[in-house]
């Protein structure tokens, strides 16, 4: 019998851990052609670089400029995780408590999905104007903010989404409400959490640089992208975008990283 | 059945109206359990069937009456972790390998761990899944899922063993290779079942006795003693009196159940 029922088994992970290299080639070849095409394109048409700089002098300046840039990406990029950390612990906590209490839930879950539509980025200079706008707070606000409400959302929707079954199941063995949460209700929202978490992390980013746009300290990479763009200076601007997109893209990967680390069961991550 | 002190359960007038559109799911039940036996609850959809199931089990409670087991009531049976529960679907955690599913209910009853390993392993072996420990659920088949499942609910030796149609969702050969295996760890075993099926067939393969339910409300139609011995095998599936116990139950889902849908006539007939 075991015999058989081995054949009923589905792929194992080494099959999928091959599969999922070869998935990553097709846009890798993809990715450096796009390069070699803009790279090509500016020689041979001639495209000003006040219009779009070489890829090669953008990574040069990067490397030339590496003494302001990466500190200046850093302070941005400390702003952008502290928000991101902020927002995303309130985000969780107000679902927790929201969750516990149903009419709670049914009263301000439509206002957040409604609040989740509202392009918040758009207060960035309110909240300069709130908090002190050269200090790292009010990006740090921003954020916090931006993180907030994907969070509080899908976080919600995964510990409303604990099977009934399972639920059941757990009485019939007289779990404590805690028991469940703790073994039915947490596990099952973990996948959606990791899911707003990749969401909240681009959105941390982006909403540290938007915020120094309108002002901030001159260590931070929003205002020397500004200024930079101010003064003609274009490779040195872009520069400073190829930093903040290596940052924004090491801390979505790390999201992702921690969610592989987590949630290794979840049929949703194990093939995409 | 005289004694009734020492009845597993013993199910007196419980009736069930749910709220929602004031239907009366259940009318005055009797029934008692003995130790040891396998019961079987037949009926068409809408009998309520697994309903009293649920009450037994104390997962909702009745409208009236009184369920008790072991000589307790249903929530302190509950309590005292009396219930085995496997459900038509096998209600695994996909976030636990097969042995941890197998180990929550452990875990929650505080067996350390030594313990709860030894007896992880002497379920798989029951179940004949051993080397599976360490898979996930979405790696099983169906039917390797469903005896994960009966495993996880055999592992604390609970008093009453709750089935709610646990191989409704198999197809017709792993079913019939599933009741041969639960009635070889029922015998090893000696738990009391209570279980819920749609398949005449089934039942009374299975069972010591056979609970026929009629619906709306939900009633007990008849009682059929299944006098087949034990161990069953394949061959009591082709045996004269089988066929004489399944044409008598038939008869009487049939004599109670005039009023049906027509689909529910057909599953009576599957």
């Amino acid at each position: 019998m075991s015999g058989m029922a081995l054949t009923e088994l589905k792929p194992g992970m080494s099959a999928r851990l091959g599969r999922q290299a070869r998935d990553w080639v097709p846009a890798l070849v993809v990715f450096v052609l796009a390069i070699a095409v803009w790279q090509g394109a500016i020689a041979a048409f001639h495209i000003q670089q006040f219009l779009l700089p070489k890829p090669s002098a953008i990574v040069r300046s990067c490397w030339d400029q590496r003494h302001t840039l990466w500190p200046a990406g850093w302070y941005t990029f400390k702003e952008a995780l502290g928000g991101f950390a902020i927002g995303s612990i309130a985000g969780m906590a107000a679902a927790t408590v929201i969750s516990r209490f149903r009419t709670l839930g049914s009263a301000l879950m439509p206002l957040a999905v409604a609040a989740n539509a509202i392009p918040i980025i758009a207060f960035a200079p309110i909240l300069n104007n709130w908090f002190n706008p050269l200090s790292p707070s009010s990006k740090i606000a921003m954020a916090a903010v931006l993180c907030f409400l994907p969070v509080m959302v899908n976080t919600l929707r995964g510990l409303q989404s604990a099977s009934p079954r399972q639920i059941e199941l757990m009485r019939s063995y007289a779990a404590s409400g805690f028991t469940i949460w703790r073994h039915v209700r947490v596990p099952t929202a973990l996948p959606f959490v990791f899911t707003s978490l990749k969401v909240a992390s681009v959105l941390a980013m982006i909403a540290a640089i938007v915020g120094e746009y309108f002002g901030g300290s001159y260590d931070a990479l929003g205002v020397l992208i500004r200024s930079k763009a101010q003064i003609l200076d274009f490779e040195t601007a872009w520069a400073g975008i190829l930093v903040a997109s290596v940052l924004g893209i090491a801390l979505y990967l790390a999201v992702a990283v921690a969610e592989r680390l987590v949630v290794r069961w979840a049929p949703e991550t194990r093939d995409s | 059945m005289s004694d009734r002190q020492g009845n597993v359960v013993e199910v007196t007038g419980v009736t069930k109206t749910f709220p929602r559109g004031n239907v009366q799911a259940l009318e005055n039940i009797d029934l008692s359990l003995r130790p040891g036996e396998f019961v079987s609850l037949i009926g068409p959809s809408g009998c309520g069937k697994s309903t009293l199931l649920r009450i037994i089990g104390d997962l909702i409670e009745p409208s009236s009456g009184s369920v008790v087991v072991n000589g307790k009531s249903a929530r302190q049976a509950r309590n005292d972790r009396d219930y085995g529960i496997v459900f038509q679907d096998a209600v695994l955690f996909d976030w636990r390998t097969v042995s941890k599913n197998i180990s929550l209910p452990l875990e929650l009853l505080g067996w350390d761990r030594a313990k709860r390993k030894q007896r992880i392993d002497e379920m798989l072996q029951l179940v004949e899944l051993q080397g599976f420990g360490d898979h996930h659920p979405w790696q099983l088949s169906g039917g390797m899922q469903q005896r994960v499942s009966i495993a996880r609910a055999l592992a604390f030796e609970p008093a009453l063993l709750l089935m709610d149609e646990p191989f409704g969702a198999l197809d017709e050969m792993t079913r019939e290779r599933l009741n041969l295996e639960l009635l070889s760890i029922w015998q090893q075993l000696g738990s009391t079942v209570v279980f819920v099926t749609h398949s005449i067939s089934e039942a009374v393969f299975l069972s010591t006795r056979v609970v026929v339910m009629s619906p709306r409300p939900g009633r007990i139609a008849g009682i059929v003693d299944i006098d087949l011995p034990y161990p069953r095998t394949v061959e009591t599936r082709e045996a004269p009196r089988y066929f004489e116990l399944v044409t008598e139950v038939r008869e009487l889902l049939r004599s109670r159940g005039a009023h049906l849908l027509p689909e529910e006539e057909a599953a009576l007939h599957e």
